[in-house]
């Protein structure tokens, strides 16, 4: 907000985007960049690298709990489902047992754990990631087609509140790129 | 040398193997390797052998249309045999599927690298197995367009399942597993299609790749969700796998046939399910390898590997054998041990016999590791087993059920035309939707390959954690 008149000169700018030819490079250069208070960026590379998540200060993640969560509805719905439609709604007397007969129910109800744990785990991913996401300017870049190759970008945003287009760019240009690039909306 | 020890295995007494990845490679020769068998078009050999595949599933289609017009007449279905090939192809397709599983979950959460190279082909195998193995079950209840029912939803006739039935653990069990599956494989495949998307010359192609892709943009923080995302999926899936095969066998199990009550039940189906899926891999890897050759990433090692797995499932399924038996007499029970009496000298003892053959003689070959080493002994035992898995299963469900209690209520099965039409069919199926996946999609998984390189050891450690 307070850099609202460097945004403006910058018209439509998304952000400085250096391009690293091995991981090792992209990692310490992101360190650096975190450390330098920048917050506002992401770094990119063909396969996951803990360090990287790691150097842009990213937490524990909320999936698990998530997931946990999921299970747990997911289990009490299957074990309510059946409990209701076997011995509520539709009671049968199945060889004499009692109609809470609930060891017969466990297999169902373990089940619908599962998947309901498992379409949280995967929802849940999409929805921490923001995907789909049919629209984003990193694109912009040409070279970017090449994160998904072997290539490793890191992109300081520029409404990140210490970005500035040339010191930025200058502090990238320091860390040993192939290329600096900016990057528009 | 140095990419034995870079590449994961740098633990002493391990060196000695074949290496998980050829040396030599990068990201970039990895990427371009694995996605050209994509990209590079349609060899000419895919034309015949898709056709012939899908002339298979044209007789699947037709056998299935004859069956609802005709109904279960059509099979060789009849008292005292009421479960037949139908249930005999349920189960050993859902059989071979539970390797995918094994893989891409059990073998993740156990850090076993080498898995990274067959787990995407595997997973694939899975759901194309799952989707042979869930139509019979609907095919066999006599009226399929009713299938409908077993499921739980509100109806004008004021009915609900009967939860108490294996049959509905089957319908629970089965969908979750082909759901899951279906989400696990497809959550592994977006970083590749995401890397075919930006690979693609092709417009449509490159449409096509970039919606299935979601717009993955292979961000760090993304790739950390994903990588928890696939560690739970791993953690979930590696229950459900057991749990599925269990219930499967507690369609047997759970009834008071001789044959069928018993509780070594469980443990004996899954490590059979394993043992036949091991051997449906290797049976569709090996020829796919140097068809395309990928020797570079489905290496010696792969191969011994699962070569083990198969010995190691395949004495635990010998051992049921053995159990089954034991216990038989042990009962003291006259029905059960009539039932190993007439399994073993009765009217059906050379499918016992050659169930033995493929079951428990043939994978002690495995032992050899010459065998092992050898791409076409592989071959071999694998495709014993395969026979031998279904044979299994043929024994447990026909001699079971031919001479129950009653010898008035004696009989013989023979599967018909019809019967081997339809298992026929499946396979048609099983290999037309297998050869759409390798040419539409990549069949190893590129990202975790690149994560197997030298280069994707990070030597630089990050800054010092600021924790909150």
């Amino acid at each position: 907000m307070s850099h609202g008149h460097e945004l403006e000169t910058s018209g439509r700018l998304y952000g400085l985007m250096a391009e690293f030819e091995d991981p090792n490079t992209l990692v310490e250069a992101t360190s650096k960049a975190y450390e330098r208070g920048h917050r506002k960026m992401d770094a990119y590379a063909p396969f996951p690298i803990e360090e990287l998540a790691e150097a842009l200060g990213s937490h524990h993640s909320r999936l698990p709990l998530m997931v946990l969560v999921g299970g747990i509805i997911g289990c009490l719905a299957g074990f309510g489902m059946q409990y209701w439609v076997n011995v509520i709604e539709y009671p049968m007397n199945i060889a004499g047992r009692p109609f809470n007969s609930w060891p017969m129910f466990i297999p169902v109800t373990f089940e619908m754990t599962i998947l309901f744990s498992a379409l949280t785990a995967v929802f849940g991913m999409f929805a921490l990631c923001g995907l789909p996401t049919p629209y984003h300017p990193v694109f912009n870049n040409p070279r970017f087609s090449a994160a998904s190759q072997d290539r490793y970008f890191l992109c300081i945003e520029a409404d990140d509140p210490h970005f500035d287009r040339d010191e930025t760019h200058q502090f990238l240009a320091s860390l040993g790129p192939t290329e600096v690039t900016e990057v528009d909306h | 040398m140095s990419v034995i020890q870079d590449g994961g295995y740098d633990r002493p007494g391990i060196i000695e193997k074949p290496p998980v990845l050829a040396p030599g490679h990068t990201t970039g020769s990895v990427t371009d390797r694995i996605s050209e068998v994509v990209t590079r078009g349609t060899p000419k050999w895919f034309y015949p052998a898709f056709g012939f595949s899908f002339l298979l599933m044209m007789l699947l289609i037709f056998s299935i249309a004859k069956l609802v017009f005709q109904g279960t007449g059509i099979w060789g279905l009849n008292a005292p045999v009421g479960w037949g090939f139908a249930i005999i192809n349920f189960v050993w397709w859902i059989g071979i599927g539970h390797a995918g599983t094994l893989i891409s979950a059990i073998l993740l959460l156990l850090r076993q690298e080498w898995r990274t190279s067959i787990n995407r082909f595997a997973e694939a195998m899975t759901l194309f197995a799952v989707a042979c193995a869930g139509i019979f079950p609907l095919i066999h209840v006599g009226r399929p367009w009713l299938a409908y029912w077993l499921l739980p939803y509100p109806n004008t006739m004021g009915m609900w399942p009967q939860f108490r039935s294996p049959l509905v653990w089957d319908v629970f069990a089965v969908s979750t597993y082909a759901t899951v599956s279906v989400l696990f494989w497809y959550v592994g495949l977006i970083p590749d299609l995401a890397t075919l998307r930006d690979r693609s010359k092709n417009k449509i192609a490159k449409i096509i790749y970039g919606m299935t892709a979601l717009g993955w943009r292979n961000s760090a923080k993304h790739w950390h969700e994903h990588e928890v995302a696939s560690l739970l999926l791993a953690g979930i899936a590696t229950p459900l796998v057991l749990s599925v095969h269990s219930v499967v066998s507690f369609d047997f199990a759970v009834g008071i046939i001789p044959g069928w009550h018993a509780t070594i039940f469980p443990p004996y189906f899954v490590a059979g399910a394993i043992f036949a899926g091991f051997a449906m891999v290797l049976t569709l890897t090996i020829p796919l390898r140097s068809i395309f050759n990928l020797g570079d990433f489905i290496t010696q090692r792969h191969l011994q590997n699962m070569g083990k797995v198969m010995l190691a499932t395949g004495l635990i399924v010998a051992y049921g054998y053995g159990v089954e038996i034991f216990m038989a007499w042990y009962s003291g029970n006259p029905f059960e041990w009539f039932m190993v009496k007439n399994r073993v000298t009765g009217p059906y003892k050379w499918h016992w016999m050659s169930l033995i053959l493929c079951n428990v003689l043939a994978p002690q070959a495995l032992w050899s590791r010459r065998v092992r080493t050898s791409a076409l002994g592989l071959w071999i035992v694998s495709m014993f087993v395969n026979v031998g898995m279904w044979m299994e299963r043929f024994i447990i469900v026909v001699t079971s059920l031919h001479r129950d209690f009653l010898p008035s209520s004696w009989g013989m099965y023979h599967g018909t035309i019809w019967d081997w039409a339809i298992y026929v069919g499946t396979m048609g199926l099983f290999l037309s939707l297998l050869f759409l996946f390798i040419r539409f999609v990549p069949m190893i998984s590129i990202f975790e390959v690149r994560t197997l390189l030298p280069e994707a050891k990070i030597k630089a450690t990050g800054h010092p954690k600021e924790h909150h």
